[in-house]
């Protein structure tokens, strides 16, 4: 595997600090999600050590307002089976016309059907892990009957040491010589242009798949390489359920996952800064002192890719003197030249604090500000 | 962000309450509003789930689907929204006056225009997808649609099309309108929401803002797009509506028939009401606090362009040649349009700091503007400018100010209080500005009486001059470059492509619609 495992200490005191608490077992999603505010060491900590952020932001007392519609969840369901139905007709079709793949070529095989069992028995997961690596071995020496798409493939990825089981919704083997993971998703591309949030999602999860298939395919004695940068996404066209495919580059968001998941494993650094024996399993009125040991970097992005983000708010409004500017945005802390505490700042605009070195330059403006705004709202601001 | 509006946020976040943003309201806001907030089905590219529209506070119509994935619902439920908004929509285009213009023919434009409120900017969107999904369905053949569909596709476009224009007010979202007034102790992501983000701004008595704003999250969503958990508890009544219609084609007695499906889809509106609700009486809520702050001067002005946008709008309609919006703009409309709103940004960013000293303030803070008081003036100042013979009144006027402006010599400068005044830097000393006044005196000898400024008078200066550009002449759409695609294929030329009729209609009606 291309990631590295941990060490046995710190394997120890990732385990310590998780207790009984649940695990979670990251999939695409939540690993595309580490790339989020790299900086704060709260959440590099928690992500190493696997804990079920919704459980420990419940016991805090500030549960995660999170959830997928059901009505998504349906409708996201019926179109991958549409595109996949008879065979992946659909799916060949698209591979085609954007890849160029020949579209009788190979079938479409199911990794997630048919175990030792009978032809509808679910297979467990490494067996599947096993059936994928077969699928991509005789891919790869160019056996004439391999498989075109591979569907419901499993990933195996260590992260921080743990193993993950990513499941892409298909992979399109050998066109040219190359694997295409193939990323369905049920929303819609309208007139060309689709909502960027959810196609720069999309672009983050099929990145993972990437770096989880290369890893596998190295470990197999193939070329990465052979795992293409460029991925399928077949999305809905228009308003109608017709499907539409196109070629993304992800190499950005591939380097983004490579790094985020190095440094997971680079926590040692983090756990040089914490108390010995700390632990988050702890009754409920003491988990937030134990959690508040380990420093976070809260920024409002935090409430749309963090669990535990309204817990991180709340202490960073309460902290310092008035609350930590970075509760206000970026675009607040960057018009205030490096003071991040909002009393300090409002102190050096009114005059009753004196800058220490450094700050004069920002204390001046500030004062400055303060003057022409009290003068503008006619001496009430 | 200017260090004023930070220090806004700041003091909100340290205070507890909002605090102003603005000293004048910058749009336009309508006597009688037409208030719309939408929900859309989740995972739909784009399936309504009801609206609550109005102009009555008290009277909110609710309109709702109580199966939104069923295309013939779908299109019922546009013909009902049509019923509601084209009325209003339409009602002021009767009304014109004639508008002189130098160099072209006069035209009418309306003494009023509708305007459109929304809860976000979600909403804007929510309308420029019901225009796309609706302005080509035929109204005739196979999967005909009522006849107000594909117009309120039409009206809708051109709302939203409009919303992307600086200044414009036809179409505007609660949340842009309020926090351009007023600066919360949250971030502008945690400002989108409308529930919080007025919790702030008005507060129940006796609470403050910061408290009120955190009860307010995590309630019923302002939409379009539902909460997840709300979701959860439609799935059932859903489903129990479509038990109701399938039950109801199999029975035979005629007294239960439309009893079962009618209380479903109460049950249904039931449950879509209470959730909506909430927001509807925020946004009243917002407009009453809008309308409290007195308009900027300029804002007359814009409102007058967007007028003029309706007026030519209903006309376009009234034309039987006339075809719906295209789905992608041709190159040349594409850079019309694009020049044209990139004026109406340098126009609005002019007017606007000149209308409220608050946004003045953070031009002056960088320096691109002062106030001072005029403190020596030479009225008899005449100079000869090179190249001319006789010489012109340049009247000298020197400035005490505080302010510390960037001007180089040779700067132009534009005064607030006195609109017609142009002048120039001559000299810019810490604390000290020396201007010669070049226009605004009239074309005589001697400076008009009352043009040139008197001692005392205290004055802003501002180099933000809007100034007047000529929309560039576009090429006709036949002369399109080949740099830009060349020119558009003939209607009809190709036959499986545009035909005579217009744009082809989307042909997802074909499809099983589950």
């Amino acid at each position: 595997m291309g990631t590295t495992g941990t060490t046995g200490a710190i394997a120890g005191r990732l385990e310590q600090l998780r207790g009984e608490l649940p695990t979670r077992n990251h999939n695409a999603r939540t690993v595309a999600a580490l790339a989020a505010n790299p900086g704060c060491a709260r959440r590099g900590v928690l992500d190493a050590a696997g804990i079920e952020k919704t459980v420990l932001a419940e016991r805090l007392g500030f549960p995660a307002r999170y959830g997928r519609s059901p009505f998504a969840i349906g409708r996201g369901n019926v179109f991958e089976a549409r595109v996949k139905a008879d065979d992946g007709r659909e799916l060949r079709r698209l591979l085609a016309e954007v890849l160029g793949a020949d579209p009788d070529d190979g079938a479409l095989v199911d990794v997630d059907r048919g175990g030792p069992t009978g032809p509808t028995a679910r297979p467990g997961r490494e067996e599947r892990v096993a059936r994928t690596r077969e699928a991509l071995l005789r891919a790869a020496s160019g056996d004439p009957d391999a498989c075109a798409i591979l569907d419901h493939p499993l990933l195996p990825l260590d992260v921080a040491g743990r193993r993950a089981y990513l499941e892409p919704d298909a992979m399109a083997c050998r066109v040219a010589g190359r694997l295409h993971v193939v990323e369905i998703k049920s929303f819609a591309i309208i007139d060309g242009s689709a909502d960027p949030g959810k196609l720069a999602s999309a672009t983050r999860q099929a990145a993972v798949y990437v770096h989880a298939l290369r890893g596998l395919a190295e470990e197999l004695g193939l070329d990465p390489e052979s795992v293409s940068t460029d991925i399928v996404l077949v999305c809905a066209q228009d308003f109608a359920n017709r499907p539409i495919a196109v070629v993304l580059d992800v190499r950005r968001e591939l380097a983004t996952t490579r790094r985020r998941l190095a440094r997971l494993s680079g926590v040692e650094e983090l756990f040089a800064e914490l108390p010995e024996g700390l632990t988050f399993d702890v009754a409920e009125e003491r988990v937030g002192a134990a959690v508040a040991r380990v420093p976070a970097a809260y920024l409002p992005d935090c409430l749309s890719a963090c669990e535990l983000a309204l817990f991180c708010r709340d202490e960073a409004r309460a902290c310092g003197t008035g609350g930590d500017v970075g509760t206000l945005g970026t675009s607040v802390r960057g018009a205030l030249g490096g003071i991040d505490d909002i009393g300090t700042a409002l102190a050096l605009a009114d005059g009753t604090r004196a800058p220490e070195p450094g700050q004069e330059d920002v204390a001046r403006l500030l004062r400055r500000a303060q003057a022409l705004r009290h003068e503008a709202l006619g001496g009430v601001g | 962000m200017s260090t004023i509006a930070a220090l806004g946020r700041l003091r909100a976040a340290a205070t507890g309450y909002a605090q102003p943003a603005a000293t004048v309201r910058h749009r336009h806001l309508s006597a009688r509003p037409m208030v719309l907030v939408p929900y859309v089905l989740a995972g739909e590219a784009f399936a309504p789930l009801a609206v609550l529209v109005g102009t009555d506070r008290d009277r909110p119509h609710l309109l709702a689907v109580p199966q939104p994935r069923d295309r013939d619902r779908r299109f019922a439920h546009a013909a009902e929204l049509a019923g509601r908004l084209l009325p209003h929509l339409g009602a002021f285009a009767a009304e014109t006056e004639t508008i002189e213009r130098r160099g072209d023919d006069p035209y009418e434009r309306s003494l009023d225009a509708p305007q459109v409120l929304v809860p976000t900017a979600g909403g804007i969107e929510y309308l420029r997808l019901l225009g796309r999904s609706t302005r080509f369905r035929r109204t005739d053949g196979e999967f005909a649609v009522p006849a107000g569909v594909p117009l309120l596709g039409r009206w809708s476009t051109w709302l939203a099309d409009r919303a992307g224009v600086p200044g414009s007010s036809v179409l505007l979202a609660m949340t842009d309108l309020l926090t351009q007034a007023w600066a919360t102790g949250q971030s502008a992501m945690e400002d989108g929401d409308l529930a919080s983000l007025l919790a702030w701004i008005d507060p129940p008595a006796g609470r403050r803002g910061d408290e009120a704003a955190r009860e307010a999250e995590g309630g019923p969503t302002a939409g379009p797009a539902t909460d997840p958990a709300f979701d959860e508890r439609l799935v059932p009544l859903i489903t129990a509506f479509d038990e109701a219609v399938a039950a109801e084609r199999e029975s035979d007695e005629d007294a239960a028939r439309g009893e079962r499906e009618r209380r479903a889809e109460q049950a249904i509106r039931d449950a879509l009401a209470a959730e909506l609700m909430p927001t509807w009486d925020r946004m009243w809520r917002g407009v009453d606090l809008l309308s409290a702050l007195p308009a900027g001067a300029s804002v007359a002005g814009r409102w007058e362009a967007d007028r003029a946008s309706y007026s030519f709008f209903a006309a376009d309609l009234a034309d039987p040649e006339s075809r719906p919006q295209p789905r992608v703009p041709g190159a040349i409309s594409a850079a019309a349009q694009l020049a044209g709103r990139e004026r109406a940004q340098a126009r609005l960013d002019a007017e606007q700091v000149r209308d409220d000293p608050l946004l003045m303030a953070a031009v002056r803070l960088a320096g691109e503007a002062f106030r001072g008081e005029l403190i020596a003036v030479d009225a008899e100042r005449m100079v000869t400018e090179p190249g001319k013979k006789t010489a012109r009144p340049r009247p000298l006027l020197v400035f005490r100010t505080e302010d510390e402006p960037l001007f180089g010599p040779g700067t132009e400068l534009a005064c607030v209080e006195r609109p017609d005044a142009k002048a120039r830097v001559l000299v810019n000393e810490p604390g000290r500005m020396e201007l010669e006044l070049f226009g605004g005196m009239g074309g005589g000898k001697a400076p008009k009486p009352g043009s040139v400024p008197e001692r005392g008078e205290v004055l802003c200066w501002t180099s933000l001059i809007a100034e007047f550009r000529r929309s560039p002449d576009w090429p006709a759409v036949e002369d399109t470059p080949w740099t830009h695609g060349g020119p558009p294929p003939e209607p009809g030329s190709e036959p499986d492509s545009a035909t005579a009729t217009g744009p082809e209609p989307d042909d997802d009606a074909l499809e099983e619609w589950s």
